[in-house]
């Protein structure tokens, strides 16, 4: 079964109809701004586990929305089960 | 491995020692390859390479196995070139068949913005040491009689850009080769034996932490594939990396011979004959970051659309297996080597979905740099800092699978 988006507007739709968009944040410890410039251009927090990510419905209602999902098991993390 | 492999081989399981020279965490391709190297070539042997799992199980047993060197930037096409040379030669070297073949490799163009594209390529690749050349629609139908020319009528081949020395070799055997050449010189490798914690001693990194107690090292390089972010976070580093899925399957057996490697990156797939006659196809990435082995229907159903176009005769076949690896992307599609700016701490990363190929020249460019500390002229671009110098080495269109 492929991962389906569960989008607040169309319901459960194809992945492949969505762009991915990672929530952006630079630790804090980073003090020194060329390096908060370096981890915010490039670095990743590529967490396993539950993490909170944006989806747009770029082939549907083109709404932007935030999942939770578990990306150990690809499952969508329901917000009231976490 | 199952065990009548085993005994076949010459591999000796040792117990863990309180210390060594280096520690390799992570025994698939390169970490194996980098142990190798620094036994055979630099005469270290006080070397472990500690592996949560088997050996090759992770990306080293889940990827298309295809052998070659048509990257499209200089510093890229040198590199990979070395790695296609030391395959050719890793079976006499370690008197192990590795069902090495080159087939030759086929990309196709099906637009004239394509045929640029490959035209550019095979004169890039030639220039540095890859030998490719742009061919015709005649040749390409004579390299590939299975082909449907006209793609279904929607993607038409107008050339191809071939590639002669592109190969395919048994994963697990060029692993298991890598293991034993290690173990014969004296390296140990540890199976599930992971790595919880780095030992830090001050800035520098002082070995590793597993469940038969700490070990101490002079130096800790991480081959890890998949898992790469967390085994940096030990280190206090953040990396570059995301990590996405890819799949593959295989079909029954086809009963003709097919030649090549097909490749398309207009299709986004490749194709290939398995030494057992099954046909491999692959293609791109997953798009969400994930951690997860799951396969997926739609992939085979997307792929098998896509593949019919140009290999109708597929159509006749049936899915026989399927399968995942996670691959770990860097954000210009290039491998990350070299020093990682924490002493005591190499990384070897950024495989993404072009892992496989790179395993010999990885590992001998790693254990030469470990070995005599200095960074090698080979991977010199492909080091960590390139992102804070602003030297990012893209080559995306390479890749096969974006």
């Amino acid at each position: 079964m492929s991962l389906r988006i569960p989008c607040p507007t169309c319901g459960d739709r194809s992945v492949h109809e969505f762009v991915h968009g990672e929530i952006r944040r630079v630790p804090d410890h980073l003090t020194d701004p060329d390096e908060r410039d370096l981890d915010f251009a490039f670095h990743h927090d590529n967490e396993e586990g539950v993490v909170t990510e944006r989806w747009f419905h770029a082939q549907g209602c083109r709404r932007w929305f935030e999942i939770r999902r578990d990306t150990t098991t690809d499952r969508i993390v329901e917000p009231d089960s976490s | 491995m199952n065990e009548f492999v085993e005994r076949q081989m010459k591999l000796t399981w040792r117990p863990p020692k309180k210390s060594y020279d280096v520690v390799i965490v992570g025994a698939g391709g390169h970490g194996l390859a980098t142990a190798y190297y620094l036994a055979t070539r630099h005469g270290m042997s006080n070397v472990a390479v500690f592996e949560r799992g088997y050996i090759g199980g992770g990306n080293s047993g889940r990827n298309t196995t295809i052998i070659r060197a048509n990257y499209g930037i200089p510093a890229a096409v040198r590199f990979y070139q070395r790695s296609v040379d030391l395959y050719r030669g890793l079976e006499e070297e370690t008197d192990r068949w590795l069902m090495h073949q080159a087939k030759g490799l086929l990309w196709m163009a099906h637009s004239e913005a394509a045929v640029r594209a490959e035209r550019m390529r095979a004169k890039l690749n030639t220039q540095f040491g890859a030998e490719t050349e742009f061919v015709g629609p005649a040749q390409v139908q004579e390299l590939c009689p299975q082909l449907d020319m006209s793609g279904g009528g929607r993607w038409p081949v107008l050339g191809a850009s071939y590639h002669p020395q592109g190969a395919t070799a048994r994963h697990d055997r060029v692993v298991w080769a890598l293991a034993e050449g290690a173990m014969e010189h004296g390296a140990h490798v540890h199976q599930n034996m992971p790595v919880d914690g780095l030992i830090i001693d001050g800035d520098r990194v002082a070995g590793v932490r597993t469940a038969s107690g700490d070990i101490a090292a002079g130096a800790v390089v991480s081959a890890v594939g998949g898992h790469v972010s967390r085994i940096a976070a030990m280190a206090g580093l953040r990396l570059p990396i995301r990590t996405h899925r890819l799949q593959a399957f295989v079909t029954n057996h086809y009963l003709q011979q097919f030649g090549p490697i097909v490749a398309s990156s207009e299709l986004f797939f490749y194709a290939s004959q398995t030494a057992r006659g099954e046909m491999l196809l692959g293609a791109e990435i997953d798009p969400q970051p994930s951690f997860s082995y799951r396969s997926s229907h739609d992939f085979v159903q997307d792929v098998c659309r896509r593949a019919l176009c140009l290999l109708p005769f597929m159509s006749n076949l049936r899915v026989l297996r399927q399968w995942t690896g996670v691959c770990d992307m860097s954000p210009d599609y290039s491998p990350i080597m070299g020093h990682t700016g924490v002493p005591g701490f190499y990384i070897t990363t950024g495989w993404g979905t072009w892992g496989f190929k790179a395993i010999p020249a990885g590992g001998e460019q790693m254990a030469e740099l470990i070995a005599t500390g200095e960074v090698p002229e080979l991977i010199a671009p492909f080091g960590l800092d390139r992102f804070a110098r602003d030297r990012t080495m893209a080559d995306r269109g390479s890749a096969g699978t974006h």
